[in-house]
């Protein structure tokens, strides 16, 4: 069984169709990239899935059940978490409260305050954040947030994971890093959707790729297939002509 | 780290609070009737300011309702207190508040910022009006005799729907739904995709809170004796739990009920010596501390603390 499926998913925008009439599917315990020119819906689709928005025609579909109509909290405690494109932590909560917090309302099993400080403690040393436990979240740099960020969803325990830029505007070191955090979570049995720009990470960590333009899906397939694709190279680079090579 | 903190410091906390309550709760014995009547309408405020900062505090939605929610429970009063027994009365006057938070929240909690401020206090002139039209047009009698009960019972009345209050927020603080609304003030929609039922839970929250409310208004109604819809619903209620807890700290489990305290007294003090001035003192007062105090009473007290008592801090 897929674990996500969406099948003619529609936004529109006023008169501009965001996601038009886009099919995708992801199985279980792949790194599902999701990439495009900037406007091209990547965040729309992200934000679809995870009911930020509603869609106006077409289903979601996750574990074979439809979820489109769902709201946020309930599509979260169905194992679906999600990162935002600007970091979007609790500033002046501590760094154990942002991601203990997951535990506590995300997960679908009920946990008692010890066992959620004892697991987001696990999931902080999991991302490499257990020594500023205590420190207010709007402390930590850029970077830090990102992966205070990711912890505390994985904390609400996901079987699918919906990275949003978790590598822009980190230096190259921080990338690999944040890599190699990619690759921890897909080794953990969780499967991840990622929007991304950084094109050497989404090339080696992705098992498939969707390419989205103007709202709407060119192409999908290996990393091999995508590099290779006519269409995406087009939409990137330009007409061979006005490319000037 | 916070829970860690709480227990350790519990047994002198602990000790200090069945101190006060002790005082408190003999003082009719001994203290004279002005200093008991004084400090009723002291818990009066402390109870709106605390109630009011149990929802608006933490998840930074500034509601100008409590004069709705007062309101309610003091007509309550008005309607029943010549049929019911004291407690029922206040029973229904807290579940009026409550009643009328939870439809109230379940519309508007929706709205964020100015769009919410504008509608709680909306609220307020709607029902005065509603009410007012009603008994003109409908019911026939404008105003209601409401009688009057021993100054001590009010007092005492007061001082357990107070003891209710902090027990309450105390517990709300400690559990995982503090944490929660505390995460709905700093980014509502991210605290909606950690599977919080980010309205469920603020009208809950809010619906509580206006339970004190409309059982600290039941028992207020009493001292007034006469009702009509215009004391019942006073709009200085809306405003005065705002700037109290302001001024206490908001952040700060007792700075409403020390800014509530310090304002009550502030109030009956000025309103004998200056009473053609006192709002304008008042004014000069709230402005100053704004701007020199934005933590609050209690936030500059710990500040100072601090500094005092240096490294012995870090220590605790």
């Amino acid at each position: 069984m897929r674990l996500l499926e969406g099948q003619g998913v529609t936004k529109y925008f006023g008169g501009l169709a965001a996601v038009f009439e886009v099919d995708f599917h992801v199985d279980p315990g792949e790194v599902f990239g999701l990439i495009g020119p900037n406007g091209a819906g990547k965040t729309t689709l992200f934000n679809l899935i995870s009911a930020a928005l509603t869609p106006k025609s077409g289903a979601i579909k996750f574990k074979g059940k439809n979820i489109t109509g769902l709201k946020p909290h309930q599509i979260c405690r169905m194992g679906v978490a999600r990162t935002f494109q600007t970091v979007k932590i609790f500033a002046n909560m501590s760094v154990l409260d942002n991601v203990a917090l997951g535990a506590l309302f995300g997960a679908s099993a009920r946990l008692s305050s010890a066992d959620a400080e004892r697991q987001a403690t696990a999931l902080l040393e999991f991302v490499g954040l257990s020594t500023q436990k205590a420190a207010p979240a709007k402390d930590l740099t850029l970077a830090n947030q990102k992966r205070l960020e990711v912890a505390g969803a994985l904390a609400t325990q996901p079987e699918l994971l919906l990275l949003d830029e978790i590598m822009a505007g980190l230096n190259p070191a921080e990338v690999a890093q944040a890599m190699e955090l990619v690759a921890r979570i897909r080794d953990r049995g969780i499967t991840i959707i990622m929007i991304e720009h950084v094109m050497k990470a989404i090339m080696s960590v992705c098992d498939r790729i969707m390419v989205l333009h103007h709202g709407q899906k060119i192409a999908d397939g290996t990393p091999q297939e995508i590099a290779n694709s006519k269409t995406v190279i087009k939409v990137y680079l330009g007409e061979k002509a006005d490319a000037g090579s | 780290m916070d829970i860690i903190k709480a227990v350790s410091k519990k047994p002198f906390e602990l000790g200090f609070l069945l101190f006060i309550l002790i005082v408190l709760a003999t003082l009719p014995l001994y203290a004279p009737e002005y200093a008991v009547v004084l400090l009723t309408s002291i818990l009066m405020y402390i109870i709106i300011t605390v109630s009011w900062t149990m929802f608006s505090g933490p998840t930074g939605y500034i509601s100008l309702a409590p004069a709705a929610f007062f309101g309610i429970g003091v007509y309550t009063s008005a309607l029943l207190a010549l049929v019911l027994p004291l407690p029922v009365v206040i029973g229904i006057g807290g579940l009026a508040g409550f009643c009328l938070a939870l439809l109230v929240g379940a519309l508007t909690l929706r709205l964020r910022g100015i769009y919410f401020v504008m509608f709680t206090f909306g609220l307020v002139e709607l029902l005065l009006h509603f009410i007012l039209w009603w008994e003109v047009n409908i019911s026939g009698t404008t105003g209601r005799v409401v009688p009057t009960v021993a100054n001590a019972t009010v007092y005492y009345i007061l001082l357990i729907i107070f003891s209710l209050l902090m027990l309450t927020t105390y517990l709300l603080r400690n559990s995982k739904f503090g944490i929660a609304l505390q995460s709905i003030g700093e980014f509502e929609e991210a605290a909606a995709h950690r599977g919080i039922n980010v309205n469920v839970l603020k009208t809950i929250i809010f619906a509580i809170s206006a339970l004190f409310m409309g059982a600290a208004g039941a028992i207020m109604a009493t001292r007034w004796t006469y009702i009509d819809p215009k004391i019942a619903f006073n709009p200085l209620i809306s405003f005065m739990p705002v700037l109290m807890a302001i001024f206490g700290g908001i952040r700060y489990l007792y700075g409403p009920v020390i800014g509530a305290a310090f304002f009550a007294y502030v109030e009956e003090f000025l309103i004998t010596r200056f009473p053609y001035h006192y709002m304008l003192i008042f004014g000069v007062i709230m402005l100053v501390a704004i701007l020199y105090m934005p933590d609050g009473l209690v936030g500059l007290i710990q500040k100072l603390w601090k500094r005092t008592s240096g490294e012995t801090d870090a220590v605790t």
